[in-house]
């Protein structure tokens, strides 16, 4: 026997053996590996047959065409089978509400510009000029969704353009002076200027749609206003209150500390409450604030504090030799945080930040307790009509169903960005 | 002596010390805590000077030199920069930063950049260069370091040894004037050791002022003018490198030098 080998020539790479690859072995691998994973495969096979059988023919005999639940149970004659009638019957409520069914181009319009304005911030194929059409977004959609004057949300938007303009007028003074006195340039303009301004361009220039009250809002056009308004307003909230949960300034950690265990320790419908019935009391008496602004403004702070803490875990699986080459080549905070670890922070974070939203979206049915008619309210609507009373599958598996589509279509975003932003080559 | 030896030629012309003083500490003194971790360092780097600090670990050597650009606050003490004194002010703070550039051990790249991104970012957001002159001046710095193919992939595709020389690269693309490096070396592997102290050595050629924490001893003879040994947060020894090694003084100096050249 020889202990001493050299090799003379290196071997050339060889093609897999025919039998280790394609269907039949996956189909070998994964299912019929063994007698206990034959046998577990069969029975599965037959649990998903059992099941569509039984589920499929309340589909497929599905009645379309019936003004009420009483025709549709006469077309089955004793058959199951699902009454998508109501559907057909009532789509326009369960998209819109009660908004005046005259106007429903102004929804449709604005849903049509949110893809447009979404579009350059989700991808970033999109030409970056777009962005621009994405600020100002909001101010259209407003003014389409509600109506009044179109002047309202120019000056409210003129608003921002007064912060900047303080803002860059006292940069050169002082970092913290600028940022304060932006703001509040900003709150004294919409607090004391805006309304007026707005009332003097509409006496110059009328211009203004029929207004729509809010009580008139419902079903997804409700669910999406206050789920996407929800969805923009909480990450950046959300980056702040985590960045201020890490900051040395003891004042700033505290408040930021405070407001998330506060908010994470409350249920939503208790903080959906208090917008609805406690503010009132807080606020003077002759203020109107609208109540679907109200359930914003709830919703957001309630998702930004969890959404604080999901991306306080991205922050913490930053190494700390990231802070230190941003710092070591001259990069000041808010430089070293926007460009270096916000970047990767939220790369890190994007599953649990999905998860937030996905769980905001959801959460808008909850508005149905404080007299908001989401979907879910509707349906109840629906049912106190005595053509449609006793229904509640049929509704209950639309509404799930366009759920499914919105949240799916999230996570599967997500799914494509982490994908997309994944440049580690771990 | 060590394991690595240099082997090349080293060319003195241009490494010239030059009566202005770089860094001034004076009586600086820091504490993590209660643990005395420098006590009253004194020390005068000439523009020019190549330093390279070496030590046992915990000695202090790594947080001396992150003091340098402010990773690290000193609690007592006086530290000048290029005639900057740092202090809490933020604004001094910046303008030494961006004038003396570091290289770390586990090379810190932005792993969400591309190597030149990586390089253009400070320039860019720091000196404010207009992005296309910052593309070149990275160029010529990747050029430099010999990996100017490399220049689109990102740090995740590149080896240890590249990685270094990009994160070298990053830092010349700020044109510092003084150049630290904290165990550049100790992340990698034998065989990329030599790429990147070539890369050091080729710096020190061009007159750079460096100072290097390091325990490769063939480059502290080969490049440096001095050689500062430290020990408990302390300068223990300090010499110029052919004296440091044949006739170290202290018996603390004696005994760490049998330890990491006597195997």
């Amino acid at each position: 026997m020889t202990l001493t080998f050299t090799r003379k020539e290196m071997l050339p790479p060889q093609a897999p053996p025919v039998s280790q690859i394609g269907v039949v072995r996956w189909m070998r691998e994964n299912l019929f590996s063994g007698p206990l994973n034959s046998i577990l495969t069969i029975v599965s096979i037959l649990v998903v047959w059992w099941i569509i059988s039984h589920i499929g023919p309340w589909f497929t005999n599905a009645v379309w065409y019936a003004g009420s639940l009483a025709e549709c149970r006469q077309i089955l004659d004793g058959a199951t089978g699902a009454c998508f009638g109501v559907i057909r019957d009532r789509w326009s409520q369960l998209l819109y509400g009660f908004y005046p069914s005259n106007l429903f181009w102004r929804p449709n319009l604005a849903m049509v510009l949110m893809v447009v304005a979404l579009a350059p911030i989700l991808f970033s194929a999109v030409p970056r000029k777009l962005l621009w059409f994405s600020a100002v977004y909001p101010a259209i959609a407003f003014w389409l969704l509600w109506g009044g004057s179109f002047w309202v949300p120019v000056a409210v938007l003129a608003g921002f353009g007064a912060g900047y303009g303080a803002f860059r007028i006292l940069a050169p003074l002082s970092s913290l002076l600028s940022m304060l006195a932006g703001v509040a340039a900003a709150v004294i303009w919409w607090v004391f200027l805006a309304l007026p301004l707005a009332g003097v361009l509409q006496s110059v220039a009328p211009l203004a749609l029929q207004q729509v009250a809010s009580r008139d809002f419902g079903g997804f056009m409700l669910s999406i206003i206050i789920g996407v308004t929800g969805i923009a307003l909480s990450l950046p909230l959300g980056i702040m209150l985590a960045l201020g949960r890490k900051s040395d300034m003891p004042l700033i950690k505290v408040v930021c500390v405070g407001f998330i265990e506060f908010i994470r320790g409350v249920p939503l419908i208790t903080l959906l409450f208090t917008a609805s019935l406690l503010l009132n009391y807080f606020l003077p008496p002759g203020t109107n604030f609208d109540i679907i602004l109200r359930v914003i403004i709830m919703v957001t702070l309630f998702a930004a504090a969890y959404m604080a803490e999901v991306i306080r875990g991205g922050l913490a699986a930053l190494p700390r030799g990231q802070y230190e080459a941003a710092d070591a080549l001259g990069l000041d905070y808010w430089k070293a945080q926007r460009l270096i670890i916000m970047p990767q922070a939220l790369k890190i974070s994007i599953p649990g930040i999905v998860n937030t939203f996905i769980g905001l979206f959801k959460d808008t049915t909850l508005v149905v307790f404080i007299g908001l008619l989401d979907p879910i309210g509707l349906s109840n609507a629906i049912r106190a009509d005595t053509n449609w009373n006793g229904i509640y599958w049929e509704l209950f598996v639309f509404i799930g169903l366009c759920f499914f589509i919105f949240c799916f279509g999230m996570s599967r975003y997500s799914m494509y960005l982490e994908r997309k932003l994944k440049t580690d080559h771990r | 002596m060590s394991e690595l030896v240099i082997d090349k030629d080293i060319d003195r012309s241009k490494m010239k010390i030059s009566n202005e003083v770089a860094i001034h500490i004076g009586k600086m003194n820091k504490w993590y805590g209660q643990f005395h971790v420098l006590r009253d360092i004194d020390m005068t780097v000439h523009r020019g000077e190549r330093i390279v600090v070496c030590g046992p670990s915990g000695s202090g050597k790594s947080t001396l030199i992150r003091c340098i650009n402010r990773l690290e606050e000193h609690q007592q003490g006086q530290i000048i920069v290029d005639g900057t004194e740092l202090t809490s002010d933020l604004k001094n703070i910046d303008k030494v930063r961006s004038e003396v550039g570091m290289v770390f051990q586990h090379f810190n790249l932005f792993p969400h950049l591309t190597i030149l991104e990586n390089c253009t970012l400070a320039p860019i957001w720091v000196r404010k260069v207009p992005k296309k002159e910052a593309e070149e001046i990275a160029m010529h710095f990747l050029q430099k370091v010999k990996i100017p193919e490399q220049a689109l992939k990102y740090p995740g595709q590149l080896s240890g040894g590249q990685q270094q020389r990009v994160a070298i690269a990053r830092s010349l693309c700020m044109k510092p004037r003084i150049m630290l490096f904290d165990e550049p070396t100790s992340a990698l592997d034998p065989e990329m050791i030599k790429e990147v102290l070539d890369t050091m050595i080729q710096l020190a050629e061009e007159g750079m002022t460096m100072i290097c924490v390091t325990h490769e001893m063939g480059f502290a003879q080969a490049v440096a003018n001095r050689v500062i040994f430290m020990d408990q947060g302390q300068i223990v020894e300090q010499n110029e490198p052919r004296e440091f090694f044949r006739n170290p003084q202290s018996d603390r100096t004696k005994l760490f030098l049998s330890q990491i050249l006597g195997h």
